[in-house]
């Protein structure tokens, strides 16, 4: 149901020549802060679009308010920039009309988790076919600086000069707790992993959930930096694959155990004269194990990279019963009108 | 005044229209009685208009004034164009229906109580220190006081039916069905309809459905056989004697969802209707809701907001979004208006008002969101703002809001509210070939395409959407190039769009028709100006003052944004103008605000309750 009214003969959309980035990158000059996070997640984006295939035209990409927010006006895609924490609601509403869109929505940790943490947490549960992408900067950067919900405790800001008091959302707990049926995490510089993550987020047929660790050089700069870094990352993160070994250390000699009567997580030694039976295996559909795998934040757990949890599940607008394409028309009006207890004075 | 029903010296037919008032508690189905007895009194052809009057709670403790529940109907010939001011007819279930209700019924009208009811504990509940019907409180009325709990006892047991299952609790339930038979009795009314109904509704216990219909006969056939003869039965009621056609009740919430399906079926656009549950709009969800699968989607949003957003998301990818709610609700969808004014998307919100600030009384009408429906949002977003002036006037008004929503590509408010919403009148069905299309205009040249190329006729942008090729862009909140359609902070260019945005409503003025009189004299002494469910008790006035000579007109207001052309010319012509309103004057300052010159008058009240024809009577009168 790409054109709704059969009278307007549209352009042939070009189906032959393959995709690229370039195909999605809009004519608008970006403008976020030099060295912020979302370029990278920009890039990322651009190439997984190309990737999956999907003509331009097919796509939306929806919007709240915040500096991810800016996203929709640097994709040659169709985009609504929407107000502040609404845009999950606005993307149902569009899924709703036209289920066969390829929707995208981008917003930050106070679009998602602040203003509109009631739309994400319904859109997560009604399972509305939807990307949901947040970068996660844990500060409010557009309004230039204060506390996010995702702030860690103690974080000084304009509105928290003593330090926040507040604990963080988990984001990916809070998804898992809505309902979600698809949760992942990666990072803005990690291309060699973003681009995958995203790929899967837009084959699952539901809500997808991915929380994008994202820098803010200005107002947060560095706040995950352990967890990127070269040096450091490979000891801070752990990346998880579905069927495959908890394993993660720069010589892969770590593992995580899960002790499944405590509900509880440890690290321990992979390799030479270590027991490798006891190595947990990711198991992505067992939400249990994604829970403990959501709750690792470190500094002695690593923080888990990748597809958390993902059991596929009828979507939203697959469960409704009424055909989307179809429109009442004047008969079924006259029969409507008709309908019930009539007189006729003549 | 219209006649009285009683007066023994009237003619044996052609009494113009009488008064009924059903009370009980909330658990008595008193708004079934009402149901049923307007749909017999539309079959045997009256002219009608109901109204129900019911508390916000659910089910408040039995016999308790707050928990008492009522309906009112007239019914007659074509004069009929309100629920009435004063009752003929009270039929009172119990002791606090009877202290709360009162006060409506005529002196002379008639009293139905069932005494079974009046019980010390059922006056105790109701606050009666003594009895009202032993201790001369009743003397001004006509009180027919029965037995009606033990006639229908007996009527319901009857027959076998205690032996087939049939309760003294479910007997008791179908009190109001033998009271229900006498009013039918006192009207000539055929009770076969309710009958038959009654027999739909218990058809997978068919003993409890004659129990019933044993108890609706009873009633019927008390007034046969006692001496109830006239005086105390009606005069026949005058028909009405409306244009050719076939028929329906129809409230002004069925107006609403029948306008809904119908600005779809012209259109071709399917429908998604987004809403949050809340008083009295939900009942626009529940109807929309039984029509999935027939072309229209519903959505109950987890809030208004999202309710609001949602319908946006729905129209920018192509579809008719609407989302509906009440006052409160109406306050939190303000941002998202917003949105929708400055992206220039058809949207239509319905807004069925109800008596507030805040929960307010959420069953009850007032009209005091005008002011928020034509000024409550940030920046400067003008916008088209519709009243209905009744159940039928909703279904004309929808439309008319549909059609401006997408010819001229703006969110169109819609006012209804607790009365129109729930009162029932008479509609003749349109004749759906004769419809004219709602044009949507998706041929769109991608040459040189942005989304806030205008039609130079309406200022209406392209509505382009997703799935078109060659047509991909972005919308959003922030200001936007009246020239490329690309983010602009330039100070002209937000000088040029805010006009623009302006200019559109001028446009559709020029769309909309002029303002006219409705009832009565062209110019003269006084000018009554009224909107939304006002309509009928200003057209009855001003009909009666007119009978009587007065030169006085009625104008009714459908568009309160933009106001229509010609008001000043017509207000030109009358000596004095009235404004009436379920408010304090909000009408009326928009009014004095546009038009200072004019010495206009208003006429306000906010109790929650409709005007009757007495007030609107006695304020135009001070100006002759």
């Amino acid at each position: 149901m790409n054109v709704m009214n059969p009278d307007i003969v549209a352009p042939e959309a070009d189906t032959t020549t393959p995709l690229t980035a370039r195909d999605f990158t809009s004519d608008q000059e970006v403008r976020w802060c030099p060295g912020c996070g979302d370029y990278a997640i920009l890039k990322a984006v651009r190439a997984t679009l190309a990737d999956v295939g999907r003509r331009p035209e097919d796509v939306v990409f929806v919007s709240g308010i915040g500096c991810a927010a800016r996203f929709p006006y640097y994709l040659a895609s169709y985009g609504f920039h929407t107000i502040h924490g609404r845009a999950p609601a606005v993307a149902t509403g569009v899924k709703m009309a036209n289920p066969d869109l390829d929707v995208w929505v981008v917003g930050g940790d106070g679009d998602f988790l602040s203003i509109g943490g009631n739309h994400l947490m319904h859109a997560l549960r009604r399972n509305v076919d939807l990307n949901l992408l947040m970068p996660n900067n844990a500060v409010y950067g557009l309004t230039k600086g204060q506390y996010s919900p995702a702030s860690a405790t103690g974080m000084r800001s304009p509105s928290s000069p003593g330090g926040s008091v507040e604990a963080p959302v988990n984001a990916a707990m809070l998804a898992l707790g809505a309902g979600a049926r698809f949760v992942a995490r990666s990072a803005d510089t990690l291309q060699d992993h973003l681009p995958g993550v995203l790929k899967a987020a837009h084959a699952n047929r539901g809500t997808s959930f991915v929380e994008i660790l994202q820098n803010c050089v200005v107002f947060n700069d560095g706040a995950f930096d352990a967890v990127k870094d070269k040096a450091t990352g490979a000891e801070r993160t752990i990346r998880v694959e579905h069927g495959k070994p908890l394993i993660f250390g720069a010589n892969a000699d770590k593992g995580i155990h899960v002790d499944w009567a405590t509900g509880t997580a440890r690290v321990v030694p992979v390799g030479d004269g270590a027991a490798a039976d006891e190595v947990t295996v990711h198991d992505q559909t067992n939400l249990a194990l994604a829970t403990i795998l959501a709750r690792m934040e470190g500094p002695d757990l690593p923080v888990a990279l990748g597809v958390v949890y993902h059991a596929p599940g009828a979507s939203f607008t697959d469960l409704r019963e009424d055909d989307p394409t179809r429109t009442m028309d004047r008969a079924g009006l006259s029969r409507l009108l008709s309908a019930g207890k009539t007189w006729t004075v003549s | 005044m219209l006649d009285q029903p009683f007066a023994s010296d009237l003619p044996a037919t052609g009494t113009a229209a009488a008064v009924v008032r059903f009370a009980g508690d909330s658990g008595d189905g008193i708004q079934t009685l009402g149901s049923e007895f307007t749909k017999s009194s539309a079959l045997a052809g009256h002219g009608f208009m109901t109204f129900p009057d019911f508390p916000a709670e659910i089910r408040a403790p039995a016999g308790t004034t707050f928990g008492v529940s009522a309906f009112q109907i007239q019914i007659g010939g074509d004069a009929v164009k309100t629920h009435g001011d004063t009752v003929d007819v009270l039929v009172a279930l119990n002791p606090a229906a009877l202290k709360t209700n009162l006060p409506s019924l005529r002196p002379g009208g008639l009293l139905l109580i069932d005494t079974d009811a009046f019980n010390k504990r059922g006056l105790e509940k109701a606050g009666y220190e003594t009895n009202p019907l032993e201790d001369g409180s009743l003397d001004d009325y006509r009180v027919e006081a029965i037995e009606i709990s033990r006639l229908t006892r007996e009527a319901a047991l009857a027959d076998g039916r205690a032996e087939a299952g049939v309760t003294k609790k479910d007997a008791d339930k179908a009190r109001n069905f033998w009271a229900l038979g006498l009013v039918y009795w006192m009207f000539e009314q055929d009770r076969s309809a309710t009958a038959a109904w009654l027999g739909t509704k218990f058809g997978k216990r068919p003993e409890i459905a004659a129990a019933n219909v044993a108890a609706l006969d009873a009633g019927h056939t008390y007034g046969d056989v006692t001496d109830m003869a006239p005086p105390t039965r009606l005069r026949t009621l005058a028909a009405a004697q409306p244009k050719p056609g076939t028929y329906k009740t129809l409230t002004g919430i069925d107006g609403i969802v029948l306008g809904l399906t119908a600005a779809s079926a012209l259109s071709g656009l399917r429908l998604h209707y987004c809403s949050y549950p809340i008083t009295p709009a939900s009942a626009i969800l529940h109807g929309l809701a039984k029509l999935e699968g027939e072309g229209v989607a519903t959505f109950q949003a987890e809030d208004e907001i999202a309710a609001a957003t949602a319908a946006i998301g729905a129209s920018f990818a192509g579809g008719l979004g609407v989302t509906g709610t009440s006052g409160p609700g109406m306050a939190l969808k303000a941002e998202a208006l917003g949105l929708a004014a400055a992206a220039e998307l058809p949207l239509i919100v319905v807004d069925v008002q109800r008596a507030g600030p805040s929960t307010g009384m959420p069953t009850k009408v007032e009209q005091a969101d005008l002011n928020m429906a034509l000024k409550g949002r940030h920046g400067e977003a003008p916008l088209p703002v519709f009243a209905a002036a009744g159940p039928g006037d909703s279904f004309d008004t929808v439309l008319e809001a549909a059609r401006v929503a997408t010819t001229f590509m703006t969110p169109v408010i819609l006012l209804s509210d607790a009365y129109t919403a729930n009162a029932a009148e008479p509609w003749r069905l349109p004749d759906v070939d004769a419809m004219a299309d709602i044009a949507i205009n998706r041929d769109i040249d991608p040459e040189g395409f942005h989304p806030f190329r205008r039609d130079q006729d309406t200022l209406a942008r392209a509505w382009a959407v997703p799935g078109m090729p060659g047509l991909a862009h972005r919308l959003g909140g922030i200001e936007r190039s009246a020239g490329s359609g690309h983010i602009s902070y330039d100070p002209d260019n937000h000088q040029e769009m805010t006009d623009l945005r302006a200019a559109k409503l001028d446009r559709i003025r020029d769309f909309l028709p002029a303002a006219k009189i409705e009832t009565g004299d062209d110019a003269g002494r006084v000018l009554v100006v009224g909107w939304g469910s006002t309509r009928g008790v200003l057209k009855s006035t001003v009909e009666e003052l007119n009978a009587e000579g007065h030169a006085v007109g009625h104008m009714h207001l459908r568009n309160l944004s933009p106001l229509p052309r010609g008001l000043e010319e017509t207000f030109g012509l009358f000596d004095s103008i009235v404004v009436a309103e379920l408010n304090s004057g909000q009408l009326l300052d928009e009014l004095r605000a546009r038009f200072p010159h004019i010495p206009f008058r208003g006429l306000n009240k906010v109790t929650g309750q409709p005007f009757t024809v007495a007030e609107i009577d006695a304020a135009l009168r001070e100006d002759f």
